[in-house]
């Protein structure tokens, strides 16, 4: 595996996170529970959407052979999607989703926080601009773990149930294998272990005050960075890549 | 309180408007035209809400990442849009949750535009092109209209909708100078839209009854027949120029008016669809309907929470 | 308290370093930092401001406009006419 073989996977993890996660959100769109929060998800979305535009253009870039960001976006099969399974999760109710982002955004800011830093200076420009946007979805998010683990008895329940489904997932954020260790050694990307303390102690926090808990340790599930995904992500996909299936090689 | 002179009341209201001054919320106004500015803005606010829904249906679909990335903050304009008008409703004394429940229980109306389904990706086109392209020429003139929050929460949403109808038309476009299909694709969607776009400037003048009493008002500025033709003024030359034919065999350019004549409406269908039978009007409801009782929880929760804060700040 | 919506508040927005304060619009929240989150999806979507205040509507004093002197005793009174101003028992609807 050559240097850039291991940057085109890795950007495309970041691709699909945030591609399956604003997917995901956008279901939401004209369903939210108020109207201001209908604007909020979408906000979240916008900005996921945008995210995943830039990854994937650079990925296009660093392979080289003639893909755009439209081709990897969409018209890859379900085995070559690497996202992680956390962010496929079907949105359940309006708990589910805060609990799915918030278990994601934790991480997503503190690894944006490191990856600011990154030798990759096109890297860095994306961290550093997702940053900012993903900062404010931490703050959306860890609102409403608070107000609604501490809202009404019936708001409670849901959220632990949430936090009990969601928290299964979590682990596999902090994924590595030889992608990884190639890019930490060049200094492309950061090591996530170093932020596994952080993640823990920040969600710690944030439910406590949400007088929720985290469940005993639960068995882990993972797959999704080498493309083994849940039953869910195939419906996604076929939503998703209905277009370009339907009707190949046209422009929209 | 001293004597109320109603007539006197009235003519100074009047006076007001015929000099162009703005009212404004605690200003005095005949009661008719708190109800109907209460009637013509909560129509309007439902209409970009339930006009969320047909949209959303493709942004999961959308063809590549620009196109779902301009779709959802479209859309998202539109739930803005709603809000900025259910604002101005309130500020006429009508509450929000009540004047959705009236949306709910089939009391109130939206444009019969959204109960036309949304079937191809074409369709997202013809929205934004048709759709708010009948809807901007609505909107700009109420712009100035006499009641001033309604007025600025216009120029706010004409000033955020200028890129709605672009995008529609772009998306039209790119089919129209496609592939066989996609031109197909967007020929067919123009066939299903262009009538009921056209009703969407409500009945007909001779039909319309609170037309007269709005423009006096200067609620409205000009008749619906007015600006449907207008409509078609602008729109015939846009569908020829990218090579799609206008669904209607009467339509032909009269020289000596200026204008297109074209064919008549069926006001059948518009009447039925107004009145709840158009082929979607149940699932936009239903779907309004459930999004309010499923956040049900999630509102509660929110209350509960501020509550539960301000008791422990209290102490 | 079930059936309770969020309260009002009215969002006010610097557009720019150097400029006042302007009133925007208003919005359901149901506390402060809601308010200001929610003011910020809904009334900064095209990045135009740079500061916001949020105000409960109903804790604004307005005064009385002009032309009502002959209707009333002068007195403060609502911003608004907002019908969730006043309480009203539960139970009651279409009100």
């Amino acid at each position: 595996m050559t240097k850039e073989e291991a940057l085109f996977t890795y950007l495309l993890r970041r691709a699909d996170d945030t591609l399956i996660l604003g997917h995901r959100l956008s279901e939401w769109c004209g369903h939210g529970p108020i109207l201001e929060e209908d604007i909020a998800l979408t906000n979240l979305s916008l900005d996921l959407i945008g995210q995943c535009t830039s990854y994937f253009q650079y990925a296009a870039q660093i392979e080289g052979k003639g893909r755009t960001e439209d081709d990897l976006a969409f018209l890859r099969i379900e085995k070559d999607y690497v996202n992680c399974l956390m962010v496929e999760q079907p949105n359940g109710d309006f708990g589910k989703t805060i609990t799915r982002q918030f278990f994601y955004d934790v991480y997503h800011k503190l690894l944006l926080e490191a990856l600011v830093n990154s030798k990759d200076e096109q890297l860095s420009a994306i961290a550093e601009k997702s940053l900012k946007e993903v900062k404010y979805h931490l703050r959306h998010s860890s609102e409403w773990m608070i107000r609604l683990g501490d809202g009404t008895e019936e708001s409670h329940e849901r959220m632990q149930n949430a936090v009990d489904d969601i928290s299964r997932f979590i682990d596999e954020l902090f994924y590595k294998d030889q992608v990884d260790e190639m890019l930490i050694k060049e200094g492309i990307i950061p090591d996530s272990a170093d932020f596994r303390a952080a993640y823990d102690a920040y969600v710690t926090e944030v439910l406590e005050e949400a007088t929720l808990q985290l469940p005993e340790k639960m068995w882990q599930l993972s797959g999704g960075r080498k493309g083994v995904h849940s039953e869910h992500l195939g419906y996604l996909l076929a939503e998703l890549q209905y277009m370009q299936r339907t009707y190949p090689n046209m422009e929209w | 309180m001293k004597e109320i002179n109603i007539t006197e009341l009235e003519r100074k209201f009047q006076e007001k408007i015929d000099n162009d001054i703005k009212i404004e919320p605690n200003d005095w106004m005949p009661e008719e035209y708190r109800q109907t500015l209460i009637r013509q803005i909560s129509q309007h606010a439902h209409s970009e809400i339930v006009g969320q829904l047909p949209e959303g249906n493709w942004v999961t679909r959308a063809p590549n990442l620009r196109r779902k990335a301009v779709l959802l903050a479209k859309i998202q304009d539109e739930a803005g849009h709603g809000l900025y008008l259910y604002s101005a409703v309130e500020t006429l004394g009508a509450d929000r949750e009540q004047t959705m429940d009236d949306l709910h229980s089939g009391k109130a109306k939206y444009s019969s535009i959204f109960n036309y389904p949304a079937l191809t990706w074409a369709d997202m086109g013809m929205i934004g092109w048709l759709v708010d392209g009948a809807a901007i020429m609505n909107q700009v003139p109420l712009c100035r209209c006499s009641y001033g929050p309604y007025a600025r929460a216009m120029v706010r949403v004409c000033k955020e909708e200028s890129f709605h109808q672009r995008q529609g038309y772009e998306i039209v476009t790119q089919l129209a100078q496609g592939t066989p299909e996609q031109k197909a694709m967007a020929q067919e969607s123009l066939d299903r839209w262009w009538w009921p776009a056209l009703m969407m400037f409500g009945p007909s003048d001779k039909d319309s009854k609170h037309t007269a009493q709005s423009m006096k008002w200067k609620i409205k500025r000009h008749t619906n027949d007015e600006l449907r033709q207008q409509f078609v003024d602008v729109t015939v030359p846009q569908a020829e120029l990218i090579g799609l034919k206008v669904p209607d065999a009467d339509l032909k350019f009269n020289e000596a008016t200026g204008h297109y004549d074209f064919g008549d409406i069926n006001w059948d269908e518009f009447w039925q669809v107004v009145a709840g039978h158009g082929p979607c009007n149940k699932e936009r409801v239903a779907a309004r309907k459930r999004a309010k009782e499923e956040g049900m929880w999630v509102r509660e929760a929110a209350n509960a929470y501020a509550e539960k804060r301000a008791k422990r700040k209290a102490s | 308290m079930s059936k309770k919506e969020w309260p009002l508040w009215e969002v006010f927005i610097r557009s720019k370093q150097g400029l006042s304060h302007k009133h925007a619009g208003s919005l359901r929240a149901p506390d402060a930092e809601m308010a200001i989150n929610n003011a910020r999806d809904v009334y900064t979507r095209r990045s135009e401001g740079v500061s916001i205040w949020v105000v409960p509507s109903n804790e604004i004093v307005a005064s009385d406009p002009s032309d009502s002197e002959e209707l009333f005793e002068p007195s403060q009174t609502k911003v608004y006419r907002h019908p969730t101003f006043y309480d009203v028992p539960d139970g009651i609807s279409h009100m």
